[in-house]
């Protein structure tokens, strides 16, 4: 299980976060949502260690987030980056093997490779697709492959930083079965962030929305449209009046 | 007063800046002896940082060479010294223009493109990425580019010594009438092995600084476009600066005496 406790953060005088809790039971599928600059990939990257918060605590199954073996701890995760985050100077096997290819999880190269060619034919992509470079591919068979990536040492827990972001509606769809198949194939714990309530609905188990640095509704997806909450309300139907001030 | 206080607080900025490099140095430095090290991304700086500055370095010390060649022999026909010519260039490449002109060619083409590709990484989230993959960027990025630029940069002197001096030798046996052997022998004769060992040890130092620029300045980047291109000019320009330092400092260290 993930849990964040009364985690702060700020950069500067902006405060981002300003004590967000929040636990992700083990196997769950929970999707952050909330409008932009209000703290979701902060978060995110706060439980990877990418960011240290302020104050707060951030736990994996019980154990401290930033104590201990740091290598081991960040094996557990997968992470979808919402450009990619592919390496232009490697071929797409490359990308896919990367952390195969080197440290405590290292195969020889062909295993490598055919583990490779393997995850991206799960993701729907042709292993004529495995020697060419990020570059070569559109937007949505880069993200396929960020997604072949996440999976390729098949952990235990998988970020999706705004699956579906710069996608058309089909390929915005194609991506949101491909990760809600995974997570329930793998059994893998899943925290996702997006604004697209298409995902939500696709690969949520659970909704938790992020307002003013705190979490301000949560619950199981199905309780959505029924909550009661106005900041949700307006968020999922993008009312320009409410609670929430939008900058025009 | 507040000239006073400009003065104070440009120089605490420069101090700080330094302070942040060093310290970036220092964790570059550590990875020499804490594993992973990798070997792929090492080859890869050196052919990058090494081999394929050949070309530029090459027709910069050639070019340069000759026109030494050229000032010398105009500016010492005024006293009847034309005959100095080889000695002159010999010693003006290999301690002072060999090394400077390598140095701040690597600024513009190696430096550049460190800072330019690393910072790109930075605003893609592929240096993200690659923490989240259990890699050490500094240990995967860093290390091998500096130890290559550490490595290679003094080879590239060496090479752009002698492709100087043989610009030289071309013009003046070209166009000024020099006889090719004695030229050669009169080269030779005057170059000692503290000169080439001082224009080798200023190619390490102008390496590591070029390279740990770009570097320095990749990680450091801001957002978007306009942070890579800031990052990309900060670069060069530190690395250009601080060669030029570092050889007035060299000098003084290796030829007060």
């Amino acid at each position: 299980m993930i849990e964040m406790q009364d985690v702060h953060k700020s950069f500067g005088e902006n405060k981002v976060l300003r004590g967000l809790t929040l636990a992700i039971p083990k196997g769950e599928s929970m999707v952050i949502i909330g409008g932009s600059g209000t703290g979701k990939s902060v978060a995110l990257k706060c439980v990877l260690g990418l960011i240290r918060p302020d104050t707060g605590a951030i736990t994996l199954d019980g154990k401290d987030a930033f104590a201990g073996d740091r290598d081991a701890y960040l094996q557990r995760f997968g992470m979808l980056f919402q450009g990619g985050a592919l390496f232009d100077s490697l071929p797409v096997w490359q990308n896919v093997a990367f952390r195969l290819q080197r440290g405590a999880l290292k195969r020889p190269a062909d295993e490598a490779r055919d583990i490779a060619i393997e995850k991206l034919r799960r993701v729907g992509l042709k292993s004529d697709v495995a020697d060419r470079y990020p570059a070569e591919l559109s937007g949505g068979m880069q993200k396929r492959v960020g997604l072949a990536r996440a999976i390729a040492a098949e952990p235990e827990i998988i970020f999706f930083d705004e699956p579906t972001t710069g996608l058309d509606p089909i390929m915005s769809g194609v991506i949101n079965d491909l990760i809600r198949e995974i997570v329930v194939e793998m059994g893998a714990t899943a925290m996702t962030i997006t604004h697209d309530m298409s995902s939500v609905r696709a690969i949520a188990d659970k909704v938790a929305m992020l307002h003013d640095g705190v979490i301000q509704w949560t619950g199981p997806v199905a309780d959505l449209d029924a909550s009661g909450d106005p900041y949700l309300d307006q968020f999922i139907h993008g009312r320009a009046e409410g609670p929430i001030e939008a900058v025009r | 007063m507040r000239f006073l206080a400009g003065i104070g607080a440009f120089v605490l900025g420069a101090l700080a800046a330094l302070g942040r490099i060093a310290i970036f140095a220092g964790q570059t430095a550590s990875h020499l002896v804490r594993p992973p090290f990798y070997s792929r991304e090492f080859a890869q700086a050196l052919l990058n940082v090494g081999y394929l500055s050949l070309p530029v370095i090459g027709l910069t010390t050639i070019f340069t060479g000759g026109a030494l060649a050229l000032q010398i022999y105009a500016g010492g026909s005024r006293f009847n010294a034309e005959a100095v010519v080889p000695q002159i260039v010999a010693i003006g490449m290999v301690r002072e223009l060999g090394p400077v002109l390598v140095g701040l060619m690597i600024a513009a083409r190696v430096t550049s493109s460190i800072a330019a590709e690393i910072a790109t990484m930075k605003v893609t989230e592929q240096i993200d990425a690659l923490v989240t993959l259990s890699t050490n960027p500094m240990a995967y990025l860093t290390l091998p580019r500096v130890l290559a630029g550490v490595i290679t940069v003094p080879l590239l002197t060496g090479v752009g010594d002698i492709i100087g001096i043989m610009g030289g030798w071309l013009v003046a046996t070209q166009t000024l009438g020099f006889n090719s052997a004695t030229y050669l022998s009169n080269t030779i004769d005057f170059l000692q092995a503290s000169d080439i060992w001082s224009s080798l040890a200023k190619g390490a130092v102008f390496g590591f600084i070029a390279t740990l620029m770009g570097c320095y300045f990749g990680m450091a980047s801001g957002r978007g476009a306009q942070g890579v291109g800031k990052a990309t000019k900060s670069s060069v320009e530190a690395a250009a600066v601080l060669i030029l330092a570092a050889n007035f400092l060299l000098t003084g260290v290796f030829f007060s005496t």
